[in-house]
């Protein structure tokens, strides 16, 4: 399902969080919005899902324009993942994960079949499934909240800083994981992150934004050999400073 | 399922309440009194006298808080008769102090549904009353001496400020002005004036204390107050309804006690702690039946049968009404909010003046109590779950709904669970609070531990007043264990885990 946006501005109050947005996002792709907080990619995120509407442009979902006034129609093709997973804390892992699909009426069997198909897809042992969201680490967390989001299998999933408070070493074998799901499912992905490492190892293609706008759009690679400004070589620099660290002594 | 079958048993409570109301509209000769010794003492008479007619069942009422609710009960049929006095009826219920004397009340009475009867033989007369020692100290004789004392320290009954027969008129009258005013209970006045803490009170010259505290009555010197010849104020329709106990009670009480009697009936009860119903009965010849400790168990069983009920419904009540309504005040910003406003200024109307407006709507008795208790209870339901469920992270209701729940769907699983903890300790408090608010019901005959209290206050009973006061702190603490424990059952473990309250 490709999502596009057309002319897209939004302001709040005084600030203009996104200028004069337009790009594509292929269908069955792993799309990485890249910027620094506050560049306006969680605004857009938040377009995608219908929680705001765009000032001017349009934001359409598989051709049909994306409003809060209708939000509904549209939403059962979106799972959406947050940055602390956004679960709620009197529900189990398990009530957690099968809330969305209880409330479309699924049957008891239909729903643990598809439970333990996201089980063995995020490694998560039946045992953990009885818990409560605070007994769980963080990157469990996430998990759960993947689960969620893949619940009723729609074809658009999107995550807005899944991994973001999470410890470097836990952070690095969930995008491992991530990926290859993201292969396997064939998913049209819109990920929103500010590290640069996390965009390249995951994303198909990069849309580097910054003050609102859209920089760049393209793979890792173009970024990288043919930055469309001095800012695009200067994110990536940026970044990458801590890895070559020794060059600078 | 158990949501269901708990809804269903308060609609047969009230249900059952509705029943039971309509069954006691059974013809019965109801008897009322004020919260005051000699009322109680008159109300036990007449009812005693009733008794011995035998011509229908006697249902008591006494302890009525306030001469209005007495008057408002006897005008709306709830009660038949109480004891009044000509004083009262002319400045409280009339409002025009030219119509003094019995028969002028009774011709300006007529066709309002009530009357009175003849004088019953003595005159309770308002007065002004210092220790003895204070007067000879100031030589204090007369009202008009309180001119030279502005700085006297005064208190009275509940009413005394406003009504015209009181300190109002008297201040108009003799000019006098005292620094500092204070509104006492009635029965507690004699202790307050004895131990020093205050100067002045207000008397009645029947008041059996005034001798055992050593107490001056100032003299009346402008004839400022009015007569007050205590009668029996009765429906108009008393004489047709129950023609034989009319001609017994004109028979025993008409012209049948003196002020001296009077006095030394008060002092029976109030001095040397006799019960009413005893002294009554010096007065009737009646038996006064049980009496003594059996008694006391036996009306604590009942009262906590009684207070159990008020608080059952009118806080079971409150929840059904009370969660909706704090739903809505979190919901609908206009609607919402205006309605929590309301729930508000309730609270802020005086528990007694409450009870006084619900009593023409009403009438006295169980009804109006749990209407008023009810309305007291919601308040912290009400605003508890409105701060629950505005308190909600946004997120967590946003993921709802993108997770395909409906706005129904959303409050019964995410947000009500959510606030479940604080809508449950709004609920505590409103429980807690409502067992002690409902103490007050007895003023409006509504029953309850507050009978007790009440009665203990006329007959200047510490044990009579703990006993009803002692069971209502247990109760409170009763109903504070068991929604501990219902916590357990309402509040998501997985809430009370992350709020570290494992279990």
């Amino acid at each position: 399902m490709m999502i596009s946006f057309d002319g897209v501005s939004r302001r709040f109050g005084t600030t203009a969080a996104v200028v004069d947005f337009s790009c594509e996002f292929a269908s069955g792709k792993t799309h990485v919005l890249l910027g620094s907080s506050g560049c306006g990619k969680t605004t857009l995120l938040r377009m995608v899902l219908g929680l705001i509407d765009p000032d001017t442009g349009d934001v359409t979902v598989d051709g049909r324009k994306m409003q809060v006034s209708s939000r509904h129609e549209l939403n059962d093709q979106m799972g959406y993942v947050v940055q602390e997973g956004g679960l709620f804390p009197h529900l189990s892992v398990r009530q957690n994960v099968t809330l969305g699909a209880e409330a479309r009426g699924w049957t008891v069997e239909r729903i643990t079949e598809r439970v333990n198909v996201l089980r063995n897809l995020v490694g998560f042992d039946d045992d953990m499934m009885d818990r409560f969201p605070v007994e769980l680490s963080g990157g469990q967390r996430q998990r759960v909240s993947l689960m969620r989001a893949l619940m009723t299998d729609p074809p658009i999933l999107l995550l807005d800083e899944p991994l973001g408070s999470l410890d470097p070493m836990v952070r690095d074998d969930l995008q491992r994981q991530l990926k290859r799901i993201f292969q396997a499912l064939g998913k049209t992905v819109l990920f929103v992150t500010h590290d640069i490492r996390e965009a390249a190892f995951l994303g198909e293609t990069i849309t580097l934004m910054t003050d609102g706008q859209l920089v760049q759009h393209g793979a890792f690679s173009e970024l990288a050999q043919n930055p469309a400004s001095e800012f695009v070589t200067r994110f990536l620099r940026a970044q990458d400073m801590p890895a070559n660290w020794k060059r600078y002594f | 399922m158990r949501r269901r079958s708990r809804n269903v048993s308060l609609a047969a409570l009230a249900l059952g309440w509705l029943v039971c109301n309509v069954a006691s509209a059974q013809e019965t000769i109801r008897v009322g009194s004020k919260s005051f010794t000699e009322n109680f003492i008159l109300g036990e008479i007449i009812a005693q006298v009733a008794e011995q007619v035998g011509e229908a069942p006697v249902d008591r009422n006494m302890g009525l808080g306030a001469t209005a609710i007495a008057f408002e009960a006897l005008k709306a049929g709830e009660i038949d008769i109480y004891p009044e006095y000509t004083g009262t009826i002319s400045f409280t219920i009339l409002n025009d102090g030219n119509v003094t004397g019995v028969d002028a009340i009774r011709e300006q009475l007529a066709g309002s549904g009530v009357t009175i009867s003849d004088s019953i033989g003595f005159s309770n007369t308002s007065a002004l009353a210092v220790t003895t020692a204070v007067a000879e100290q100031l030589d204090l004789r007369t009202i008009s001496d309180l001119k030279r004392h502005s700085e006297l320290t005064g208190a009275f009954g509940p009413g005394y400020l406003d009504r015209p027969d009181g300190w109002p008129g008297l201040q108009q009258a003799y000019g006098v002005t005292l620094a500092d005013m204070r509104i006492i209970e009635h029965s507690l006045k004699y202790d307050a004036i004895s131990q020093g803490e205050i100067d002045l009170i207000d008397v009645y010259t029947t008041d059996a204390k005034l001798q055992r505290f050593d107490l001056r009555i100032l003299d009346d010197d402008l004839g400022f107050f009015a007569d007050y010849q205590a009668v029996m104020f009765v429906r108009e329709d008393f004489a047709d309804r129950f023609p034989r106990t009319w001609q017994a009670l004109r028979e025993a009480l008409v012209g049948g006690i003196d002020n001296a009697r009077m006095s030394g009936m008060n002092a029976a009860v109030d001095l040397d702690g006799d019960s009413t119903p005893a002294v009554a009965a010096g007065f009737t010849g009646a038996s006064s039946g049980a009496t003594g400790d059996i008694r006391i168990w036996r009306d604590i069983a009942q009262h906590t049968v009684d207070h159990l009920y008020l608080v059952l419904v009118a806080v079971g009540l409150a929840v059904v009404a009370g969660i909706p309504l704090g739903v809505m005040a979190a919901r609908l910003k206009t609607i919402g909010r205006a309605a929590l406003v309301s729930v508000e200024v309730v609270q802020t109307i005086p528990s007694l003046a409450l009870l006084v407006f619900m009593i023409p709507i009403f009438g006295i008795g169980q009804s109006p109590a749990l209407v008023a208790l009810f309305l007291y209870a919601l308040l912290p339901i009400v605003r508890n779950t409105y701060i629950g469920i505005v308190g909600i992270d946004p997120q967590l209701i946003e993921m709802s709904r993108l997770l395909g729940l409906d706005r129904m769907q959303t409050l019964r699983r995410i947000e009500l669970p959510l606030a479940s903890m604080t809508i449950m300790a709004g609920v505590k408090t409103s429980a807690v609070i409502t067992v002690g608010t409902a103490t007050l019901a007895a003023f409006i005959g509504g029953g309850g531990y507050g009978t007790l209290i009440v009665r203990g206050l006329a007959l200047n009973d510490n044990e009579l007043i703990l006993a009803g006061a002692l069971p209502a702190a247990i109760m409170a603490m009763a109903f504070h264990a068991a929604f501990e424990m219902l916590d357990r059952v309402v509040v998501p473990r997985g809430l009370r885990i992350s709020l570290g309250q494992a279990g």
